[in-house]
């Protein structure tokens, strides 16, 4: 049930019940909050607390699948000419669909901006979040008529006068593929420098358009709405066959794993069947990695389901865990020239790591996007981004707490 | 699954780049200009090396476990510092000379400090200024470059910057014949310290350096170009009486000091800002120092000075947060 950023939906369905493909098994709690959906036909088999990716058990609904994949009977398909911009954000809330390039935040959120706040620029994010994943890739790939659909309706809801699909160069069929698809149409294509975290939103928003989100900011703030290519297909279905997201694409690699690929995932297949799909594994991986290598979290097992934020599976063998001892900062300033966000990740992590939270708030603690790029350069290993990360925990606390 | 499986937080990858790798990359770059440093000093040059070099480690070892600390010498950065010091020192240093500067340079230079990453001071820079002071009859008595056969013993001379001093400070004029010999300069056919004389050789390591991006143009571009600039306001005023920036450019230490000991990542700027001022900095003292100061080169000490001033850059150029008009916390 806990399948996006905001509260978790609360089942609706009982132990016994029969369900339907795409009917509503859980409902939304709050605005920032979406419904859940079956991912296929069957017997509803528990409704308990299970092991969820977070790392502890939380609510589910456990289904058998009855093998028929049968679609609910209601799914309601719109015609986008008659739609308001209301109409179409409600059809998206119902039909689940949440920011699809991991970190999962309800779409219609995003979609509802305050009327203050013009949205002048619309950028969809084809640029892969992460080093290994590629499902963002092959979505554009293999399905640009779709995102091209959401990428119409959405440009729509925000009535933007700018519309950009931000693609990194170093996917040049992609960049012709929809070039191609979107001759004649007001949508750039924007090829973009191959570097991480280029897809992450500040990053691409000041690479396309030059404007810096203000610190603590949002997009919106600098008029400018992001959404990842694979949102956009997901808006397309909702709208224009109410089709709620129960699947999306996921990329099942790293050196543990035989076969890697791409596959298109029901949410809540567990990863043990993905692994299986994927010709097994090498040998016993030595690290479990939901998401990418870069911002992903490890896994106990594969008997996790797939969410709705799964972008990708990462099998790394023992060898490849990173377990040099740390030494000494040597000052070698590697991190500030890493970090995205222009901060002193070797200072914030010291201060952090001593409890000085003013010090490292007063160092823009609180701006650092958890990337991970300081982490990897450093030569002394120093555990960088995962301190600050503790700095920002405790920042936090203290906050709510005073 | 039988085997562990490790938990952690992100990330779950890492360039592969460590510390010792970095410093293993310095020492090879440090190579040539230790082969060019024998070839024109024989084996007065290659003593110097040995004992510098043992002797930092074995001070290192010394030091660490009288503080009941793990031993660290495998990490490549005493060992470093020995060769640079070495290269900072004259051909004719007595072993006891050498061996001093190597204690100096770890134990006062670094681990009192804290060792590794905590020292304010280039190590090896210290050590060649306490006995540049303590010991100026020693430290400043240089030997004739002969490249290797001619000749066994060592002729005494000045360097080329020294040369100039003297002839400043006695006639007020510079001997012309002074910057007739940029080639042999540049090649390292003159007299100084063991690893200052070759521009040729330090470039090469420091080329190495660059496309190991382990160096970055930051610091050596400023430092030098600084120095050029600056030193050529004065000889355009008066070129019968100061050098020209090529002679300040290939005599004495900049080369050494500029893409070697200027870059020491410990003891300078982290933000590139800062690492501009520092550069700017260190140009500005070593010509001051030439021209003005009692002794004839100034690259040890300029670096030393704005070693001092680095926590004081730090503090005014960091960074611009992304998203922030100024460096403040907004939250």
């Amino acid at each position: 049930m806990a399948q996006h950023i905001g509260a978790p939906a609360v089942a609706s369905v009982e132990v016994g019940q029969s369900v339907a493909k795409g009917q509503e098994i859980g409902s939304a709690k709050g605005f920032v909050s979406v419904p859940v959906h079956a991912p296929t036909s069957g017997e509803v088999v528990a409704v308990e607390s299970r092991p969820h990716p977070w790392g502890t058990s939380l609510p589910a609904v456990v289904i058998k699948p009855d093998g028929e994949d049968r679609w609910t009977a209601d799914l309601q398909p719109g015609d986008p000419s008659a739609l308001s911009v209301d109409d179409i954000v409600e059809k998206v809330r119902l039909a689940g669909v949440v920011g699809m390039g991991g970190a999962a935040f309800p779409a219609h959120v995003k979609m509802s901006p305050p009327p203050e706040k013009k949205i002048s620029t619309l950028i969809f994010n084809g640029v892969e979040c992460e080093p290994y994943l590629t499902a963002d890739h092959r979505m554009m790939l293999e399905e640009p008529e779709r995102i091209l659909q959401g990428v119409a309706l959405l440009k729509y809801v925000f009535g933007a006068d700018r519309v950009v699909i931000g693609i990194e160069a170093n996917k040049p069929d992609a960049i012709a593929l929809l070039e191609k698809e979107c001759a004649g149409a007001p949508v750039e294509i924007l090829p973009l420098q191959v570097k991480y975290p280029q897809g992450a939103e500040k990053q691409l928003i000041a690479a396309v358009t030059g404007r810096e989100v203000p610190s603590g900011g949002l997009p919106m703030d600098v008029g400018v709405a992001v959404h990842n290519v694979s949102t956009a297909a997901a808006v397309a279905d909702a709208v224009l066959f109410g089709r709620p997201l129960i699947e999306r694409v996921c990329t099942v690699t790293g050196p543990a794993i035989r076969e890697p690929k791409n596959l298109r995932i029901r949410i809540g297949t567990p990863l043990s069947h993905l692994v299986e799909v994927c010709g097994g594994l090498t040998e016993d991986p030595g690290k479990i990695v939901l998401g990418g290598p870069m911002m992903g979290f490890t896994q106990l097992g594969f008997d996790v389901p797939a969410t709705r934020g799964t972008s990708g599976l990462l099998l790394l063998r023992d060898e490849d865990v990173d377990r040099q001892e740390e030494g000494p900062c040597i000052r070698c300033s590697r991190c500030v020239q890493a970090c995205p966000m222009h901060l002193l990740p070797t200072t914030i992590a010291a201060y952090s790591r001593r409890d000085l939270l003013a010090e490292a708030s007063e160092y823009c603690a609180m701006d650092c996007i958890e990337c991970g790029s300081c982490s990897y350069v450093c030569p002394a290993t120093i555990p960088l981004v995962q301190a600050i990360r503790y700095g920002k925990a405790a920042i936090l606390a203290k906050k709510r707490n005073s | 699954m039988s085997k562990q499986l490790y938990l952690s937080s992100s990330p779950h990858i890492h360039s592969g780049d460590t510390t010792s790798k970095v410093m293993r990359a310095v020492l090879y770059s440090l190579l040539p200009a230790c082969a060019v440093a024998v070839y024109f000093f024989g084996p007065a040059a290659l003593t110097v090396l040995l004992i510098a070099t043992l002797g930092c480690l074995a001070t290192e070892v010394v030091c660490q476990r009288l503080m009941g600390q793990p031993v660290t010498i495998a990490d490549g950065s005493a060992a470093i510092t020995g060769v640079l010091l070495a290269l900072n020192l004259p051909p004719s240093s007595p072993w006891w000379l050498t061996l001093l500067g190597a204690v100096i340079a770890i134990a006062i230079g670094k681990q009192v400090y804290g060792g590794l990453g905590s020292n304010p001071f280039n190590p090896a820079l210290v050590a060649r200024v306490v006995l540049l002071i303590s010991f100026p009859v020693q430290m400043t008595t240089w030997s004739s470059p002969t490249p290797f056969g001619s000749g066994l013993d060592l002729v005494t001379t000045a360097t080329p910057l020294g040369e100039w001093k003297n002839a400043v400070m006695l006639t007020g004029q510079m001997p012309p014949e002074l910057q007739s010999g940029m080639v042999d300069y540049f090649l390292g056919n003159m007299a100084g310290c063991i690893g200052e004389v070759s521009a040729l050789a330090l470039l090469l390591g420091a080329g190495y350096l660059f496309y190991k991006r382990i160096l970055t143009w930051h610091i050596p571009a400023t430092f030098v170009g600084t120095v050029v600039l600056f030193s050529s306001v004065f000889w355009l005023a008066s070129p019968d009486k100061y050098p020209n920036p090529l002679f300040h450019l290939l005599t004495g230490g900049l080369v050494l000091g500029a893409f070697y000991m200027a870059t020491d990542m410990v003891t300078t700027p982290v933000s590139t800002k800062g690492m501009l001022f520092f550069g700017v900095g260190c140009g500005v003292l070593t010509v001051l120092i030439r021209l003005f100061g009692g002794y004839p080169e100034g690259v040890s000490f300029a670096i030393l000075l704005m070693n001092a001033a680095t926590p004081l850059i730090d503090r005014y150029t960091r960074p611009k947060t992304f998203g922030t008009s100024g460096q403040g916390a907004t939250s």
